[in-house]
C-alpha cells in the first residue's frame, strides 16, 4: 500500500511539472454589429492576479478600463504578479466583426489566460475572459465570450466622459459620428454594484433627442460579442 | 426515539470508518476498499453555488434536488405543473415533492442581483443519480433558469464543476408583463395561475421588453432587462 501511494505521489509531481510553457496563436473576434471593442489586454497568469470575476466588485483598474478603456492599471497589476501581457493588439478599436491574432508565450506558472476590452458605446461594459485553463495538449480551443457591466456607472447612455467617477459615454471617433445626440440620460443609478452580465443597451431611435444617445437599431448586441480562439502549438 | 438516536450514531460511525479506511487507502482504487468494507452505508455530499448575474432580476429560492435519471423540464415539452408553479412564482413546494425526488435542499429567501449563495446537500439513497437546480427571475411573467438531469456520476470529490445557463420561458403564461401578472418586487401581483395562456412549451426566453422600451401596459422598466447567461452555478461533490 505504502509503495503504492509513493507511486502515486510521484506520478502527481511529473504531471505537475510537466506543466510547461506555450506557445499560444491567439485570435480575438468581435461578433457584434455594431460595438467596437477598445486597446485590449490579454495576459497569462497565476491564480493569484485576475483581471475581472463575476459576482465580485469592481477593482479600480478594472474600472479605467471598463469606463474608458484604460488597460494601464491592469498592465500594472500584471506585470507585477509576473504574467505575460500583450497589450493592445489590434493597435486600437477593434471594430464590429474584425479579428485581432497574435501570439503569446507563457511562463511554467501562467496556467490561465484572461483578456478584457470596453465595449462601446456604453458606459461601463466590457468584454472579457476570466482565468481560462491554458490546456496542455497542443490544438485549437475556441470560446464565447459575454458582455459585462463593472457595476461602477449609471447606464445614462449619453455622451459623457470615461474618466472613472464621470459620468456619461467615451466617444472616441468614429463613435462620433455614430451615435445620437442630446439624450436626457436612461438612468441616474447604478443599482447593482457588483460585477454582472450587461443587460444590455437600451438606446433609442431619435439621434438629435430621447433619453439615449445609442441608436437601438445599431448598437445592441445579445451574447456572445465575442470569439476567442487559441491555437495551443 | 432513543433507538432512531443510537442507529444514526451507528451509521454515523459507520460512515467514519469508511473514510478512514479510504483515506488509509490513500491513491488506491476506492472499489477495492468498497469491496473489503461489507455493505457500509456511503454518504454523498455536495455543495451547489450559485451566482446571481442579473443586473436587477432577484432570483427565488435557489433549489436543489436529487432524483432519478429524468429531466425536469426540455425545450420543446409542455412544463409539468411543478415547473409551472416555479416559473410563474418562484413556489418550489410542488417541485421538491415530486414523485422520483429523493431529497432536495434550498436556501430560504431571494438571492439579489450580484450576490452569490451556495446550498449544500447530502444522501445516502443510491437512487439519487441525478440533480436538478430551479430558480425562477422574479420580476418575470414565467422565467426561471437552472439545470435539470445532471449526472452525479460525473463529479469528482473536491473537483468543482462550473456552468453558466441561460434563461428559459415555462410558456404557461403570457409575457404581459402587465400590472398584477409578476410576483416579483416591480410588481408584487400573482404567482401561480393555472390558467395556460402562453404557447404551452418551454423555450429559450426572449427577454423582457419593458415600458422603457415601448411596451407601454408594462410594469417592468430598463432595470428589468437581461441577457444570457444569467447565472453562475458552481458544483463540488464533498463527499
Amino acid at each position: 500500500m505504502k509503495i503504492k501511494t509513493l507511486i502515486h505521489t510521484f506520478t502527481l509531481l511529473a504531471v505537475s511539472s510537466s506543466v510547461m510553457a506555450k506557445e499560444l496563436d491567439i485570435t480575438i473576434t468581435n461578433l457584434t454589429q455594431g460595438l467596437y471593442f477598445t486597446p485590449i489586454i490579454a495576459a497569462a497568469h497565476t491564480g493569484d492576479v485576475q483581471i475581472f470575476s463575476a459576482g465580485e466588485m469592481a477593482s479600480s483598474e478594472l474600472t479605467a478600463l471598463a469606463e474608458g478603456g484604460d488597460v494601464s492599471g491592469l498592465v500594472s497589476v500584471l506585470t507585477n504578479g509576473n504574467a505575460n501581457t500583450i497589450e493592445n493588439p489590434a493597435m486600437g478599436l477593434l471594430a464590429p466583426t474584425m479579428s485581432t491574432n497574435f501570439m503569446l508565450t507563457n511562463d511554467d506558472a501562467n496556467m490561465y489566460l484572461s483578456f478584457s476590452a470596453m465595449i462601446l458605446p456604453s458606459n461601463d461594459g466590457f468584454v472579457g475572459v476570466n482565468r481560462w485553463v491554458i490546456p496542455q495538449e497542443s490544438g485549437t480551443y475556441t470560446a464565447y465570450v459575454n458582455a459585462y457591466d463593472a457595476g461602477t456607472e449609471a447606464n445614462d447612455e449619453v455622451r459623457g466622459s470615461g474618466v472613472p467617477g464621470e459620468s456619461g459615454m467615451p466617444v472616441p471617433p468614429p463613435l462620433q459620428g455614430l451615435i445620437g445626440t442630446n439624450g436626457t440620460g436612461v438612468t441616474m443609478v447604478e443599482e447593482n454594484t457588483y460585477v454582472h452580465i450587461h443587460r444590455g443597451n437600451l438606446g433609442d431611435s431619435d439621434m438629435m433627442a430621447g433619453k439615449s444617445d445609442i441608436n437601438n437599431s445599431v448598437q445592441r448586441w445579445l451574447n456572445p460579442v465575442a470569439k476567442l480562439t487559441v491555437v495551443v502549438k | 426515539m432513543m433507538l432512531i438516536n443510537k442507529l444514526n450514531v451507528f451509521q454515523l460511525t459507520l460512515v467514519a470508518i469508511v473514510s478512514i479506511t479510504l483515506t488509509a487507502c490513500g491513491n488506491d482504487d476506492n472499489n477495492d476498499s468498497m469491496t473489503s468494507t461489507p455493505s457500509p452505508v456511503m454518504e454523498y455530499g455536495y455543495e451547489v453555488t450559485v451566482t446571481n448575474l442579473t443586473y436587477g432580476q432577484p432570483l427565488s429560492p435557489i433549489t436543489v434536488t436529487l432524483h432519478g435519471n429524468t429531466k425536469m423540464w426540455q425545450v420543446g415539452m409542455s412544463a409539468s405543473t411543478a415547473i409551472e408553479m416555479l416559473a410563474e412564482g418562484g413556489d418550489n413546494s410542488s417541485l421538491i415533492n415530486l414523485d422520483g425526488v429523493v431529497t432536495s435542499s434550498s436556501t430560504q429567501a431571494p438571492l439579489a442581483p450580484g450576490l452569490t449563495e451556495t446550498v449544500s446537500i447530502t444522501t445516502t439513497e443510491t437512487m439519487a443519480t441525478h440533480l436538478t437546480v430551479a430558480t425562477m427571475l422574479v420580476n418575470t411573467n414565467d422565467a426561471f433558469s437552472g439545470l435539470t438531469g445532471l449526472e452525479l456520476a460525473s463529479l469528482v470529490v473536491d473537483s468543482p464543476q462550473s456552468w453558466t445557463l441561460p434563461v428559459y420561458d415555462a410558456g404557461t403564461e403570457k409575457n404581459s408583463e402587465s400590472i398584477g401578472t409578476i410576483p416579483g418586487p416591480a410588481d408584487g401581483g400573482t404567482g401561480f395561475d393555472a390558467l395556460r395562456d402562453d404557447i404551452d412549451l418551454v423555450a429559450m426566453h426572449p427577454g423582457v421588453v419593458s415600458q422603457d422600451d415601448g411596451l407601454s401596459n408594462s410594469v417592468l422598466t430598463q432595470v428589468h432587462r437581461f441577457d444570457n447567461p444569467s447565472i453562475k452555478l458552481t458544483i463540488t461533490r464533498t463527499k
